[in-house]
């Protein structure tokens, strides 16, 4: 169930400006069935260069059709220089608020109108700019870029109600907080290389990783290991049970073991099995 | 305004004989019951009474049956002890198109050391028995299969499946909270070693639901607590709904061949009128082999929450399986493993009926649903285009 308010009710059940101008000025359409979402922008210009009568077309749900008959409403009687301050925050604002998850639709109203401006002017269809992020919907770097900084957007949950990039399969999440940390101006973390550590240091760190992050796991499948000597960054091991004449063993140990020690120890380590 | 509900794979009102048969227990039977005195004792041997319904209803024995909180604790319950009691297998069977009570589970179990075979389904939801057999392997703690799909209601061969899964040795378990209720289900004739049901589904409260467990099968309690549930499910018994639920199930029992004929009749009448009076509207799922009151129905080019506030206009209450909503964005998971197209999975509404829906109400929902259609289709700029593909050709 969503909270909308009455005026995105009203524009809902009621939608201002539905269809399509003949020989319209300016153009702009966004969204695409796939993404459950879009919308076709018409407008024409009066003498004056004055947005005379806009008109839409949107597949969406409730909040979207709501935001595109408001962006109709508010750029009527605008110039286009007007009509292209025109934020998807003050679209938003038009309709007394959106759910935070819906912000999105908001956003989409303001790219079809960025895309019908250009149009007008005769500017050349600007490919996708920046690299696609979230797959899922298609959303590129400079987009999340954008709403980050123009929406003052804090979590990978704001991005999503804003963009839907990161609603679906979800795998790009650290790429959208990376951004969102670039835009913030977070330092980058570096990872200060730690002191060296002594051999005793080493040895129980060593000791400490097989005991609480290897056995456990290779026991899972009947395995086990037993630490048998470090010399230096080398260590020696040997494969016991399962492990011990299982053919991919050299697997587990350099795949597994060796990247579970570097992991945590130290990256110079190198394990070897006892022959 | 009045309420046209057909939602009732969502939840389903409480039957007003259930209400009755739970109020005494709030203010005047309050007691425990595993008090020694009788005030409380009292309540033991109603609960027992209750217990026996449930059992009756899918043909199982009261001590077969141990009472959860909700389907969901039944599920966890179930796939949870047969990963306990066989603590040498780390490999779980089930299906693409469960309820999140058995998806998100096993999916959180392949993050922590198991492996977990998905099932796929065909384009009609249906599952290929043969995949399962295929998959078992010495490893295999559990399979679990749901009986029906809560979005489509598709039926799943679970006789058959259950018996050759048996064969092979493995534990079943199947969640059957849509299925309890409205088909036949016995457990003596079905080798199912456990089964999922909940009270709210069928007219008994929410926050109550069963796992019946067949003798023998091993067992380690979920919940550890008191004594209660015979030591398999700690916490005073939730009196009330126990005895909700017991009066559900018999009622249930009662119901099952009106359910089968006429709320069957209605769903029909109500699916073959929608896609005879709208173009390009389509059902999701197995329509031979379906729960009796459920219809999946994809409208191509609208969406479908828009679809839903438009009809809560008219007090129709239905539920799509598109929720525009972050953090889930796409279409729901069992459309998707359908490979239902986006052009229909977005615009998708279930229809779910119960035997408290009568046919003047079906015939309101056939009057109001066209023209909403059509004017949500006025505002999409992919229906103008489809039509005028249409005319080109």
């Amino acid at each position: 169930m969503w909270e909308y308010t009455d005026k995105v009710k009203d524009h809902f059940l009621k939608p201002r400006n539905v269809g399509e101008i003949e020989d319209p000025d300016g153009v702009g359409e966004v969204g695409s069935l796939a993404c459950g979402d879009a919308l076709k922008l018409t407008f024409e210009l009066d003498e004056q260069k004055r947005i005379k009568d806009a008109k839409f077309q949107t597949f969406g749900c409730a909040s979207a059709i709501a935001s595109s008959s408001a962006l109709t409403e508010m750029i009527k009687g605008m110039t286009v220089e007007e009509a292209e301050k025109v934020t998807n925050e003050d679209i938003a604002r038009y309709l007394g608020g959106l759910p935070k998850e819906k912000m999105h639709c908001s956003v989409m109203g303001r790219d079809a109108l960025e895309k019908a401006i250009s149009h007008y002017r005769g500017e050349p269809e600007t490919k996708v700019e920046g690299e696609i992020v979230c797959e899922c919907f298609g959303v590129t770097d400079v987009e999340i870029e954008r709403v980050v900084r123009e929406s003052h957007l804090a979590s990978v949950e704001d991005v999503t109600d804003y963009t839907k990039a990161g609603g679906g399969c979800e795998s790009c999440h650290e790429k959208i907080q990376e951004i969102i940390d670039k835009v913030h101006g977070k330092p980058h973390i570096v990872h200060r290389k730690p002191a060296p550590l002594t051999n005793i240091q080493k040895i129980k760190l060593i000791e400490e990783t097989l005991e609480r992050e290897i056995k456990p796991s290779l026991k899972q499948d009947g395995g086990d290991i037993e630490l048998i000597d470090v010399d230096g960054n080398t260590v020696t091991v040997k494969l016991r049970g399962t492990c011990a004449t299982c053919v991919a063993s050299e697997v587990t140990l350099k795949h597994y073991v060796e990247s579970k020690l570097r992991e945590m120890v130290t990256p110079e380590l190198i394990v070897e099995e006892v022959q | 305004m009045r309420v046209i509900y057909t939602d009732n794979n969502a939840t389903t009102q409480v039957a007003r004989e259930v209400v009755e048969e739970m109020l005494p227990y709030f203010h005047d039977l309050y007691g425990n019951p595993s008090s020694m005195h009788s005030f409380g004792g009292q309540v033991a041997g109603k609960l027992k009474e209750a217990r026996q319904k449930v059992a009756s209803l899918t043909g199982a024995t009261p001590d077969e049956i141990l009472v959860t909180s909700c389907g969901t604790e039944s599920d966890n319950t179930a796939i949870q002890a047969a990963l306990a009691s066989h603590p040498d297998k780390k490999h779980i069977i089930t299906t693409r198109v469960e309820h999140p009570a058995v998806l998100n589970l096993c999916e959180y179990l392949a993050e922590n050391g198991y492996r977990v075979t998905f099932l796929p389904v065909d384009r009609q939801g249906r599952l290929n028995p043969e995949d399962v057999y295929k998959s078992i392997s010495n490893d295999t703690a559990i399979v679990s299969i749901m009986w029906a799909n809560n979005e489509t209601g598709v039926i799943f061969p679970i006789e058959e499946i259950a018996q050759e899964v048996r064969e092979r040795g493995v534990v079943f378990h199947t969640d059957a909270v849509q299925a309890v209720g409205k088909i036949p289900i016995n457990v003596q004739q079905v080798s199912v070693d456990m089964l999922s049901l909940s009270g709210h589904k069928l007219h008994g409260p929410k926050g109550i639901g069963a796992l019946y467990v067949r003798k023998g099968t091993k067992f380690s309690p979920f919940l550890i607590g008191g004594h209660q549930e015979r030591g398999r499910r700690g916490g005073t018994e939730n009196v009330a709904s126990i005895i909700g639920l017991g009066k559900a199930c018999e009622l249930a029992a009662a119901h099952i061949s009106e359910e089968n004929e006429r709320v069957k009749y209605l769903r029909d009448k109500l699916e073959n009128e929608i896609l005879k009076r709208i173009p390009n509207a389509m059902v999701n799922g197995d329509r031979e082999r379906r729960l009796p009151n459920t219809t999946s129905i994809s409208f191509e080019y609208v969406e479908g929450e828009a679809i839903l506030l438009m009809m809560n206009e008219f007090g129709i209450c239905a539920s799509s399986g598109s929720a525009c909503t972050s953090g889930s964005l796409e279409p729901s998971h069992v459309l998707r493993a359908m490979g239902v197209p986006f052009t229909a999975a977005h615009g998708s509404i279930r229809f779910s009926l119960s035997i408290y829906n009568t046919e003047e109400e079906i015939d309101f929902i056939i009057e109001k649903l066209p023209p909403i259609i059509e004017r949500l289709r006025e505002l999409s700029p992919y229906w103008t285009h489809s039509k005028m593909e249409a005319t080109a050709v």
